[in-house]
């Protein structure tokens, strides 16, 4: 175990400098920080004093070399707008993504398993049509246009919840439902595909054949076996979500990674944009590890 | 000889699998409709502009935000007006256009480019399947978001370059899926019939190997346009896709997102059109899914018998 967490985080780290030298060289083509900071009658002046406070009037290469020796001793440079060390605003942003995206993926997993099983059950029956509905709606409806719907219905017209911002619980229901529907729509249909192979299997018609009841044989029985693939899926739908959700942290106003990586992308906040692709990388790097370990519990043939 | 016996019967054949291809269609009757909605939609994008170009520019300031389904003003209004008074069904079936090419343009440069190095990597050695799919390992991890950015300050903001921007995007999934087509269809008997008798590297990834991958590469392209339109819009409504006055669907979303609370049509038929055609789009790859896997096509055709 300890020899393949190894190996991943050697072939993690490799892809991460790759992507972290690109985005390093192709972030600064976005144009010049001076432009966008200082007012628009500012002389050249002032702005060959700002890049010399920042750092950005030297060779890029130059400027490179100085970003991987700072992050070597941990130091990711500060916010050029908010004048704080960059890794703490993409922290502080993290803090609210991940409560964000556990509880949405807890709530997707929790549900398309109880849901998928019992549609693979009873196939063509009105829980099943049901999931099909939401998957296709899942599939073909943009989340922007779900939250904007959701906004006029629940916030404006039923005046339920709030529209956007955090500090209740209430603010959680709508951008946790709108992000809820994609990942379930996917995993729903992957338990229902798994669990109806899995209950063709012979070792399901010898638990019927001995009177195994329905609820277990479902639950016990085969879920565990169906579970490999599922996994899989989950993985990948919380890697996007760890990511952060752009769009519905923008609609919602919710202070998470996503909004924090769109604005400063826009803003040309060099380094709060390399400290979230870092700090996002290894929240991926974790679940991967951890996706390994749910396999290796579930499927006692790979722990070899 | 050999070849003029060999081709007649394909063409027939090519022409019974058409109709029976229809005949299918005709009987799943949500892949039908969706076929229907979709051949419309392409009515809008190819003849939209020339017809109503004028009627969705045309301002008029009395007519700001006027409600959907009233009448008094003409036809074109019946879905209401948007901020500046132009009728919102005339600037829907315009934006068809450019929400089309984009999508479509984006589909079709990812399926060659990717198509054309899955081929590579699944055919030939280990080493440049490696390099290619490291690469395409990078691609993927690459936030698509920052990419849209830099196209969009370094070579402007235009239909081409969003096209480019998505297409990158995108050509990782081609890739993989053809290499591992390829992989396993190389193994098969007839290829390996093909390299005894001699056949050019050329002829076998050409003549064998692509019509069999054909089939999978097209379902995913039908299902992958639904989502590369879904992602225009997305980027769109960030701001960083399309710029007005070229108008997608996504962007007049985004348009009509600050006037939520007075009138919520601006925001509402746009997406709604996005959902319409992604939701045939899916529709319709769900269908070829099964009606052009020869293992599953069964399903489709022997319905009739069954119902006789």
């Amino acid at each position: 175990m300890i020899k393949l967490v190894g190996q991943r985080a050697i072939a993690s780290l490799l892809s991460l400098s790759v992507l972290m030298v690109m985005v390093f060289f192709l972030s600064r083509l976005t144009g010049d920080p001076a432009a966008l900071f200082l007012p628009i009658d500012a002389t050249e002046q002032m702005k060959e004093q700002f890049r010399a406070l920042h750092g950005l009037d030297r060779p890029i290469l130059e400027q490179f070399g100085l970003y991987i020796r700072d992050v070597l001793h941990l130091d990711f440079g500060e916010s050029l707008r908010r004048a704080r060390p960059a890794i703490d605003i993409v922290l502080e942003a993290y803090a609210w993504t991940l409560p964000l995206a556990l509880i949405t993926m807890a709530l997707v997993i929790v549900a398309a398993i109880f849901l998928g099983s019992i549609a693979a059950f009873n196939v063509g029956g009105v829980i099943d049509r049901g999931i099909s509905v939401v998957s296709l709606i899942g599939a073909s409806a943009p989340d922007f246009w779900i939250a904007i719907v959701a906004i006029v219905v629940f916030a404006i017209n039923l005046a339920w919840l709030p529209t956007s911002g955090v500090g209740t619980p209430w603010h959680w229901i709508m951008p946790v439902g709108i992000l809820f529907i994609r990942p379930f729509g996917l995993i729903v249909q992957v338990v229902r595909g798994s669990m109806l192979s899995a209950l063709s299997a012979p070792y399901v018609k010898t638990a019927r054949a001995k009177g195994v009841k329905n609820g277990p044989l479902i639950f016990v029985h085969t879920l565990r076996n169906a579970m490999l693939p599922v996994i899989t899926v989950i993985g990948d739908q919380a890697a996007a979500l760890l990511n952060g959700a752009v769009i519905v942290e923008t609609i919602f106003g919710f202070p998470g990674v996503g909004k924090l990586m769109i604005d400063s992308i826009l803003q040309r906040d060099f380094n709060v944009v390399m400290a979230a692709i870092l700090v996002t990388a290894i929240a991926i790097f974790i679940m991967n590890i951890l996706i390994d370990i749910a396999y290796s519990i579930l499927d006692p043939r790979i722990r070899q | 000889m050999s070849d003029s016996t060999a081709v007649k019967p394909v063409s027939q054949d090519q022409n019974k699998g058409a109709s029976a291809l229809l005949g299918m269609l005709w009987r799943d009757k949500f892949a039908f409709v969706s076929a229907i909605v979709l051949l419309i939609i392409m009515a809008f994008a190819i003849f939209g502009p020339a017809l109503l170009g004028d009627l969705a520019t045309s301002q008029n300031l009395r007519g700001r935000n006027s409600p959907p389904f009233d009448l008094s003003r003409g036809w074109i209004f019946v879905l209401g007006g948007d901020s500046l008074g132009r009728p919102i069904l005339a600037r829907l079936i315009v934006a068809a256009q450019s929400t089309m090419a984009v999508a479509a343009g984006a589909v079709a440069t990812a399926l060659v480019i990717g198509a054309f190095f899955g081929l590579i990597a699944g055919y030939m050695g280990k080493t440049a399947s490696q390099i290619i799919m490291r690469l395409a390992d990078v691609i993927m991890s690459f936030p698509s978001l920052l990419l849209a950015v830099v196209v969009l300050y370094v070579l402007g903001p235009s239909i081409p370059n969003m096209i480019l921007v998505l297409a990158i995007t995108r050509i990782p999934i081609y890739l993989r899926t053809t290499r591992a087509e390829v992989l396993e269809v190389r193994e098969r008997m007839f290829v390996q019939a093909a390299v005894v008798m001699g056949a050019s590297h050329r002829r076998i990834v050409l003549r064998h190997i692509l019509p069999v991958i054909a089939p999978t590469l097209i379902t995913i392209a039908t299902l992958d346009f639904a989502f590369v339109m879904l992602a225009e819009s997305s980027l769109s409504f960030l701001g960083i896709g399309i710029q007005p006055p070229s108008i997608t669907w996504g962007l007049m979303v985004s348009q009509g997102r600050p006037y939520l609370n007075t009138a919520w049509w601006l925001a509402f038929w746009p997406g709604l059109m996005i959902v319409i055609t992604a939701l045939s789009l899916n529709l319709l790859s769900n269908w070829m899914r099964v009606a052009l896997d020869p293992a599953q096509r069964w399903r489709l055709e022997s319905r009739k018998s069954t119902d006789a």
